[in-house]
């Protein structure tokens, strides 16, 4: 049964699992997926700066940093106990594709190479933790919505800005791999 | 001052959200702040293994879905959808109440330019970093350390958002 769960789970089990989250949380007590909201709700707590947009009671909407910190303890649970012991396979398309943005394709779920604590500090670290963290928490504010609130629980309501939305952070990851990370590869690397 | 009266009228049906919170809460029954909300700890962790086990905290699979190179994301994305679409259908179908016996509250979203521009500049950061805000957390709980200065960065451009909100286009 371990060996089952240690292998990486196909996409219908996650799907379904990320799916089923949505009626959970409604039947829990009337909760709404969106995980982007968390990060106003930090902002709400920790540096409100008499910004109306970041004065409300963020108590009452303290479930949504309870979720994201229970998915913080899922990354530690999953990685700890439960980890595929063989190397992530990459489609070879892909490989062949970083390879040629010098980027190496290791055994891990994210790129050594980009994301090692050693390139926080450097031209790498500020394009992709700084500016690729900056657009993620402005981009979803402004959109309303990320992966989870618009993608997920805005289409399962069938919310036709919320496809809007999803058509367009589509479009922005098109435009940010195929357009702009090969010049930022040049750049940076 | 108008405005002002009226909440207080609504207040004690509907506690006051967040302006377009686009999460909201809207159980009308009191919470303790750390017992009633240990339940979204646990569902986070769940989601957040979920997340792990099929690899979409992955840069690797982000790239792989944006150069059409894999269909596993958009298999996730599409089945969640799916689910919850039959499972919101199944609530307001069957009427079927929440654990508090409170009906389901469901909210329709207002288009505004946001869910153009900034949904572009969302889809630009998460090809960067190989995540959405969920997996942020989960790459961070898998041992990614760095991706911390990923999450502060968020909240900074969320910070900074709610600062500028006046001065952008909706």
């Amino acid at each position: 049964m371990l060996e089952i769960i240690r292998q990486p789970w196909p996409w219908y089990v996650a799907g379904a699992v990320i799916g089923l989250t949505v009626p959970a949380l409604l039947l829990l007590g009337n909760k709404h997926l969106g995980i982007s909201s968390s990060l106003r709700h930090i902002c709400s707590a920790c540096v409100p700066s008499k910004i109306p947009f970041f004065k409300y009671d963020w108590k009452r909407e303290a479930w949504n940093l309870f979720f994201v910190a229970g998915i913080l303890i899922g990354g530690i649970v999953g990685t700890r106990f439960l980890s595929n012991p063989d190397p992530i396979v990459v489609a070879p398309a892909t490989v062949k594709d970083l390879e040629a943005l010098n980027i190496q394709v290791d055994h891990n779920l994210l790129p050594a190479s980009l994301f090692s604590v050693n390139n926080v500090l450097s031209l790498k670290g500020l394009m992709f933790f700084i500016v690729g963290g900056f657009l993620v928490g402005f981009g979803t504010r402004y959109a309303g919505g990320c992966t989870s609130g618009h993608s997920i629980m805005g289409l399962s309501t069938l919310q036709w800005p919320s496809l809007v939305a999803t058509c367009c952070f589509m479009l922005g990851g098109f435009a940010m791999v195929h357009l702009l990370l090969p010049w930022i590869m040049s750049f940076v690397s | 001052m108008k405005n002002q009266e009226e909440e207080i009228l609504v207040a004690p049906l509907h506690p006051p959200h967040p302006v377009e919170c686009e999460a909201p809460n809207d159980q009308i029954k009191a919470e303790n702040l750390i017992v009633s909300n240990l339940k979204y700890l646990a569902l986070g962790t769940l989601f957040g293994i979920v997340l792990v086990k099929a690899e979409v905290i992955s840069w690797y699979r982000i790239q792989e879905m944006f150069r059409l190179h894999s269909f596993h994301m958009y298999g996730v994305i599409g089945t969640a959808v799916v689910v919850g679409a039959v499972s919101v259908w199944l609530i307001k179908k069957f009427r079927i109440k929440t654990l508090q016996k409170e009906t389901v509250v469901f909210h329709e979203k207002k288009f505004h330019w946001g869910n153009v521009f900034g949904a572009l500049l969302f889809g630009l950061g998460w090809a960067l970093t190989g995540a959405c805000p969920g997996p942020i957390y989960a790459q961070i709980g898998s041992g990614f350390f760095a991706v911390t200065v990923t999450l502060l960065a968020a909240i900074a451009g969320t910070w900074t958002y709610g600062l500028l909100r006046e001065r952008l286009p909706h």
